[in-house]
């Protein structure tokens, strides 16, 4: 049989060019991240445990502290964070070196597929071809998540949060982009399923080079609003299991609060409507100590 | 991708990138030995895969756009979703400045403009800003229907 050279014997490029745009992509999302001191991520890989709700507060909470602070939404097939942040109708400046950010009424700079999108019902889909979106979908989207990242002009920025869909590929998706991650806060609820999934991304972010990793338990507690007792939602005890076995730390327990929903439901975060609502106080004290742990 | 000339024992170099409009590609390398060439041939999901990555064989023509993937790839982007930064309105109420003819240097006819819109405006500020940096680098001061047609042949432009 023949010897073929490889193709990691054969040095010499083709011209094809692909290798350069690869990296200038590259370059450019880093030139774009310059500016912003930290990339914080609010995951979990389990959905529904209130990513996106407690990104609008906690991005709210941060601006109150005094902090510039930009909000990505990842989430391309499911986006809320423009409307939790009651700025789900911008319209995006175009301009030669990028698009300019929607912004909150708070003053969050926000990017998300909802402004992009014509039909609110609609959901994502790409152009031709209509077969074979399981071989190029992952690689598009990811694309599309580096131009919110690095196609928006965030300016000067002390936090640029961005709320990661379910799923521990759409972590890993986002460590690709921005390998070197201040801050993932991984959001569970004391359910045994939640720390199951959520141990998993757990695993990922400490072998990946996120500098701090912490553990956000959402729906921690109820309190009757008639009679102030204390109850449990979960009988779990998920959180405190996960931050026993990983050694990553519970940040913050927000106890759960049918107003938390339906403010961010309604445009305004509760830390606005309520900032002396219990879990307003939680969303804050966490925001401390997210502004303690910045690079 | 490497395409090696198994004669020679050369790499073939890209030569030439066509895009019939159905969805496929044809990029042609060129053996720098023996003059060689063949057809690298893709299909729509393969043409696909490779401008997922927000890139084109043989390189770029034009710089990479703001959102171009986003844009140019989403089915049902909403029409106002992005202004031009010079239609938006000033804050002190002066009348917009519209573009460079504002300032006197590249002007679009009427003609060109109504071509120009019938561009979806999800894309059009995008398109329009390519048209405008290819005047300003040939020092063409108008554009007109004809200046866009030779826009698009040398930027080797599809569908804009």
């Amino acid at each position: 049989m023949r010897k073929i050279r490889t193709y990691q014997d054969v040095t010499h490029e083709t011209g094809s060019g692909l290798l350069e745009q690869v990296v200038d992509q590259q370059h450019r999302l880093a030139d774009r991240l310059a500016t912003v001191r930290s990339v914080v991520a609010v995951a979990s890989g389990k959905g529904g445990v209130g990513k996106s709700a407690i990104t609008a507060n906690l991005a709210v909470a941060l601006l109150a502290r005094g902090l510039a602070v930009g909000a990505a939404d990842a989430d391309l097939n499911g986006p809320s964070l423009g409307r939790m942040l009651g700025v789900s109708e911008a319209r995006l400046a175009d301009r030669p070196t990028g698009v300019e950010p929607a912004q909150s009424p708070s003053g969050v700079r926000v990017i998300s597929m909802e402004f992009l999108q014509q039909e609110e019902d609609a959901p994502l889909r790409w152009r031709e071809p209509g077969m074979g979106g399981f071989i190029w979908q992952s690689t598009l989207e990811t694309g599309v998540l580096r131009e919110f990242l690095g196609d928006v002009e965030w300016g000067e920025l002390d936090v640029l949060l961005v709320d990661v869909p379910p799923g521990t590929d759409k972590i890993k998706r986002l460590l690709d982009l921005v390998p070197e991650l201040d801050q993932m806060l991984l959001v569970t609820t004391p359910s045994e399923v939640a720390r199951f999934v959520v141990s998993k991304s757990v695993r990922m972010a400490r072998e990946a080079t996120v500098k701090t990793v912490a553990l956000i338990s959402n729906m921690a507690s109820h309190t009757c609003p008639e009679c102030g007792h204390v109850s449990e939602l979960f009988t779990g005890d998920g959180a405190k299991r996960l931050e026993k076995a990983s050694g990553v730390p519970v940040w913050a327990e927000i106890p759960f609060d049918p107003r938390f929903g339906a403010a961010t439901d309604s445009g305004t975060p509760l830390v606005i409507t309520d900032p002396d609502a219990r879990s307003s106080q939680t969303i804050f004290a966490l925001a401390d100590r997210v502004e303690e742990h910045l690079s | 991708m490497k395409f090696l000339c198994l004669d020679c024992d050369t790499v073939m170099e890209f030569a030439e990138r066509q895009i019939p409009g159905d969805g496929t590609l044809a990029a042609v390398f060129k053996c720098r030995s023996c003059d060689r060439e063949m057809a690298m041939l893709t299909n729509p999901m393969e043409t696909q895969l490779v401008s997922s990555m927000g890139v084109k064989i043989g390189g770029r023509e034009v710089p990479t756009q703001p959102m171009e993937l986003a844009r140019t790839s989403l089915e049902g982007g909403r029409n106002d979703a992005f202004v031009l930064s010079e239609d938006i309105p000033l804050a002190s109420g002066e009348s917009p400045i519209r573009g460079e003819a504002a300032a006197g240097r590249i002007v679009w006819t009427s003609e060109a403009t109504g071509r120009l819109e019938r561009v979806p405006s999800f894309v059009r500020g995008m398109v329009k800003r390519i048209y405008t940096d290819w005047a300003r680098e040939k020092g063409v001061s108008e554009i007109t229907p004809e200046n866009m047609d030779r826009a698009r042949a040398e930027l080797g432009l599809e569908g804009m």
